[in-house]
């Protein structure tokens, strides 16, 4: 039990962990987080793979059955324990802060590569003002600008791609060290809306090119056998973990940064429809430009159509040289994803500092220092060397299969099963929480939401044990693929281990807590939200 | 385009952007009950 001397401290602790100002600001900032560039990259692609207009229907299932319960899990949990992920996991149950560290050295293992994708989509940016790239844009990309030799890792520096990632870091640590509102808040407040206009003028753009129609045609068309394909459904599932940012620490720690008297359901369902209708919006503007590219080319929409690296790098190269207006579109597509990409990479790295901060009780400059500068200069030896998109790859390929996937699916398992903890959290959400969730959420959260996964986990464990992934050698994907996602969980109980500092409330929610109760000790603000942290000290 | 993709690419736009402006209005709604400032707290 508390005593009155840390109830009275409780607030000041919370004051100085710092929070958005407003529910404008956290749903700006978590939908900054949720879209990245897989809604980018990733969603059109798999939406055409798997049925294309009927891939509509299991992922809205995902979205509603899976996606948004768990969303709403993770805010639960982190709006009621007032916490980053460990601490929120100590206050639900003290041997479950391994559990939080997990999640930290993931988000800490994507943030040193994310930082890498958004330094090449920087430095395509000014790229496709003259088109640099040629006519081969393949061979300008792992040629020229990569430089990518052999499968090996090396120490041979690329400086076309060190200076952008060295820029990267430095705005991004420059903003982690303003803190919460200052910081992150007032990226979100101006990225997020020019995100939305750069990305529709680039929709509207590549609607008005000639054979857009095909694309969307291509992307549109229903495949209804699709729907009794297993694979589809664990597509449509996977697709929706992982746009979401659910499962791996964010949503619990941004949702520690908000109000205690908001309503934390109404913002799910927000940021979950917002994060969806921006995929949307990515499927209709690439898919109208790859149906110009296959016009152009005059080949059929599947030649053309790729996801990730080869979608950006590649395949919208080739259309920026051809589309009327090309540098235009470059600059619109590849701007666009450096703002997705700074605006979900401080909400990764900001899992790890807000960690760091709650166990050590620093500074901000001191916990962004602590976990910035090793995260930059990790990026940068790994990733701005003639090795780095191999170890990319394979790290990003492992860390999201198996690190987010397990650790998503282990954590639903515990809070609601071990520690029997959903009545508790959905009665926090309905306090001011509306719809109210009930039985139907504590159903989704404790048994679909996990099945879903399991069997997300189960196809890609199947696939990746059919077949070396990519070909990579074996010892690569051992040591930077298998052996890199067994070693972060058992760091991450080894890391819990460590003592909290004094007067650390672990023993459940913190004092005053509980939006329905009154407070006894001084409100932090006036409607129970806790203020920025003042940026550096 | 097909009319079955012309017809997909609606419900989709609908379904997606029409629940985000559902979901943007019943928080508004809610929302503004909500943020009404607290009646001043008393120690007990």
């Amino acid at each position: 039990m508390s005593t009155p001397a840390r109830q009275a401290a409780q607030p000041d602790q919370e004051r100085r962990r710092g929070g958005f100002s407003s529910r404008r600001v956290f749903i700006l900032a978590a939908i900054g987080s949720a879209v990245g560039l897989g809604n980018i990259w990733r969603f059109p692609y798999v939406a055409y793979e798997n049925g294309g207009g009927a891939f509509l229907l299991p992922y809205l299932v995902a979205l509603l059955t899976a996606g948004i319960p768990f969303l709403l899990l993770d805010y639960a949990i982190g709006h009621r324990h007032r916490g980053s992920a460990p601490l929120s996991f100590a206050r639900l149950r003290r041997g479950t802060e391994g559990l939080g560290w997990w999640q930290v050295g993931i988000c800490f293992v994507i943030a040193v590569y994310y930082a890498a994708v958004i330094a090449w989509a920087l430095r395509y940016t000014f790229f496709s003002l003259d088109e640099a790239w040629g006519a081969d844009p393949q061979g300008f990309f792992f040629g020229e600008f990569l430089q990518a030799g052999d499968v090996r890792v090396t120490a041979d520096v690329v400086p076309g791609v060190l200076v952008p990632l060295a820029l990267v870091w430095l705005a991004v640590l420059v903003i982690m060290a303003l803190g919460v509102q200052r910081g992150i808040g007032a990226t979100s407040l101006v990225f997020i809306p020019v995100l939305v206009l750069a990305f529709a003028a680039l929709v509207v753009q590549a609607l008005l090119l000639p054979g857009a129609a095909t694309g969307l045609d291509a992307l549109f068309t229903p495949d209804w056998s699709a729907l009794t394909s297993a694979p589809v459904w664990a597509a449509a599932f996977g697709q929706i973990f992982f746009s979401l940012s659910i499962g791996f620490g964010i949503m619990i720690t941004y949702s520690s940064y908000v109000g205690r008297r908001e309503d934390m359901i109404g913002s799910g369902l927000v940021v979950g429809f917002a994060n969806s209708g921006f995929e949307l919006l990515a499927g209709i503007g690439v898919f109208a430009a790859l149906g110009f590219m296959a016009q152009a080319n005059g080949v059929a929409v599947d030649e053309v159509a790729d996801d990730g690296i080869g979608l950006a790098f590649i395949a919208f190269p080739a259309i920026i040289s051809e589309a009327p207006a090309g540098a235009l579109l470059g600059v619109l597509f590849f701007g666009c994803l450096v703002i997705a990409g700074i605006t979900s990479l401080v909400s990764v790295i900001e899992v790890v500092i807000s960690a760091v901060r709650d166990k050590l009780d620093t500074g901000r400059l001191t916990a962004t220092l602590l976990v910035g500068v090793p995260a930059a200069v990790l990026s940068l030896v790994l990733f701005s060397t003639t090795s780095g998109i191999y170890v990319l790859d394979v790290v990003d390929h492992f860390v999201n299969q198996y690190g987010i996937l397990v650790v998503a699916l282990v954590s639903m398992v515990v809070v609601a099963w071990a520690l029997r903890a959903l009545p508790a959290l959905g009665a926090h959400l309905n306090v001011h929480g509306r719809p109210r969730v009930g039985t139907g959420w504590r159903l989704l959260t404790s048994v679909v939401a996990p099945v879903a996964l399991a069997v997300v986990l189960v196809f890609a464990l199947r696939d990746d044990l059919a077949a070396r992934y990519e070909d990579y050698p074996f010892w690569l994907l051992l040591v930077l693929g298998w052996a890199l996602v067994v070693a972060l969980p058992i760091i991450g109980f080894l890391v819990a281990r460590l003592p909290w500092r004094a007067g650390t409330h672990l023993d459940g929610p913190p004092p005053g807590s509980d939006p329905a109760e009154p407070l006894h000790a001084p409100d932090p603000a006036p409607n129970s939200r806790p203020q920025d942290d003042g940026g550096p000290r | 385009m097909s009319t079955a993709a012309i017809v997909m690419m609606v419900v989709a736009m609908a379904v997606i952007w029409g629940g985000l402006a559902l979901a943007v209005a019943s928080l508004l709604h809610h929302g503004a009950v909500e943020d009404r400032p607290e009646a001043p707290r008393r120690d007990l």
